[in-house]
C-alpha cells in the first residue's frame, strides 16, 4: 500500500515510521525541511535509507501534492497543525485524486463531527482527549 | 436583508461599513481580540468576537438566519471552509469568498464555493484591460452560464475590418454585441461595416476565442 502522509509533525512522523515498519510504502510532505530530523530518529539510518520518501512542500500546492505521489496514493493522511489546511487537502485528496482511503485530524470536535456526517474520515484528538478524562472522572457521557 | 461578514481587515471592514449604510442588517466576525476591539468603537454590536470556522460562532452570529455570507479573510483555506459550511449546513442561500492566492482558485471551484474573488486577479485583468497584450481582453467569464464577453481591437487590415457584421467570418456561437468607436458604443446591425481600430465585444461559447480572434487582428 502506498500512504501520503502531510504533515510531519509528533501524529504524522510517528505514523509515518509505523507504516514504514509495517512494510507500506510512505511518502511524507511537509512545508518545513528540518521537520525531515523527526523521521530520521530512532531507525537505522536515514528516513530514506529505510525506503521512506519525504517532499518539502505547502499542503495546497498542486504540485507538491504530485511530487509527494498523490496520484498513487492508496491512503491518504492530513496530518497538519491546522484544522482548516486539512479539511482542505483531505477533500481534494477525496474528490479530486480519488484516494482510496482518506483521514483527517480535526481538533475541533463539532467540525469533526460534522464532516464525518459528509463522508470524510475525521480524528479528533480533542474529543478523545475529552472522554478520556470523562472516564477518568466518572463522568457521565451526558453530563456535557 | 441579512448579511455575515467573516474578516475584519480593510475587506471586511469597508464593506461592512458600506452595507450598514446602505441599510443593510450586518455581523462582522473578527478573530483578533485587539483588531476587534478597534472596529468595536465604529460598529459597535455589529461587529462579534470570535473564530468563524467554529460552528457556535457562527450560529452565535445568527449564520441560520443569513441571506448572504461573505468571508474575506487573508486565508484562503478559513474562507473555503466558512463558505462550504455555510452553504451545505446552514443552507445559506448565497455566498462569496474571497481567494487570496489565485493558484487556490482551483479548490474553491473543486468545493462549490462560488462566486470566489479573486483581487490579485482582478488586477491582472485591469493591467491587460489597461496593457492589452495580445488585443483581446477578458471582461467577463458566466461560468454557470457557459458564456464568456470579450473586447477586441480591430487590426488595420484585419479580415473584418470594412466587412459588414453578417459578413464577418465568425464560428457558430459566437456574437458581435457591441462596437465602440470614437469614444461611444453602440449596438451593431447585420449592415454595419465594421472598421479598423473599432472596439468590439463578442460573446462566445468558451474556447471559441482562438477561432474569434483572427478575423480581427492585422495579418501577417
Amino acid at each position: 500500500m502506498f500512504v501520503l502522509i502531510v504533515g510531519a509533525g509528533r501524529v504524522g512522523s510517528a505514523l509515518a515510521k509505523a507504516a514504514l515498519a509495517a512494510g507500506h510504502e510512505v511518502s511524507v510532505l511537509d512545508e518545513d525541511p528540518l521537520s525531515h530530523e523527526r523521521l530520521d530518529v530512532g531507525g537505522d539510518g536515514t528516513w530514506e535509507d529505510r525506503g521512506g520518501l519525504f517532499t518539502v512542500g505547502t499542503a495546497l500546492e498542486m504540485d507538491a501534492l504530485m511530487e509527494a505521489g498523490i496520484e498513487r496514493a492508496d491512503t491518504f493522511v492530513a496530518a497538519t497543525d491546522g484544522d482548516n489546511t486539512n479539511i482542505v487537502i483531505a477533500q481534494i485528496a477525496q474528490r479530486r485524486f480519488q484516494v482510496d482511503r482518506v483521514l483527517s485530524r480535526v481538533m475541533d470536535p463539532a467540525r469533526a463531527a460534522w464532516y464525518r456526517e459528509q463522508g470524510l474520515e475525521t480524528i479528533s484528538p480533542t474529543q478523545h482527549a475529552i472522554d478520556m478524562f470523562r472516564r477518568a472522572l466518572d463522568l457521565s457521557e451526558d453530563s456535557a | 436583508m441579512y448579511v455575515l461578514i467573516v474578516g475584519g481587515g480593510k475587506v471586511g471592514w469597508n464593506l461592512a461599513r458600506e452595507l450598514i449604510d446602505k441599510g443593510e442588517e450586518v455581523t462582522l466576525i473578527e478573530s483578533d481580540r485587539r483588531r476587534y476591539l478597534i472596529i468595536e468603537q465604529e460598529l459597535e454590536h455589529a461587529v462579534q468576537y470570535g473564530d468563524a470556522t467554529e460552528l457556535w460562532v457562527l450560529e452565535r452570529a445568527g449564520i441560520q438566519r443569513a441571506d448572504l455570507v461573505i468571508a474575506v479573510t487573508g486565508d484562503d483555506e478559513d474562507n473555503m471552509l466558512v463558505c462550504q459550511v455555510a452553504k451545505e449546513k446552514y443552507l445559506v442561500e448565497r455566498i462569496i469568498a474571497r481567494v487570496n492566492n489565485p493558484r487556490n482558485l482551483q479548490h474553491f471551484k473543486l468545493l462549490g464555493i462560488q462566486p470566489a474573488v479573486s483581487a490579485t486577479d482582478l488586477i491582472l485583468r485591469l493591467i491587460e484591460h489597461e496593457v492589452p497584450r495580445y488585443g483581446l481582453v477578458h471582461l467577463l467569464a458566466l461560468e454557470e452560464e457557459r458564456l464568456e464577453i470579450i473586447e477586441l481591437e480591430v487590426g488595420s487590415n484585419a479580415p473584418a475590418a470594412g466587412q459588414k457584421v453578417a459578413d464577418v467570418q465568425l464560428p457558430e456561437g459566437a456574437l458581435i454585441i457591441s462596437v465602440l468607436r470614437n469614444g461611444g458604443g453602440f449596438v451593431p446591425k447585420a449592415d454595419t461595416v465594421i472598421e479598423a481600430g473599432d472596439e468590439v465585444l463578442l460573446v462566445l461559447d468558451p474556447g471559441l476565442e482562438d477561432h474569434v480572434t483572427p478575423q480581427f487582428t492585422s495579418r501577417g
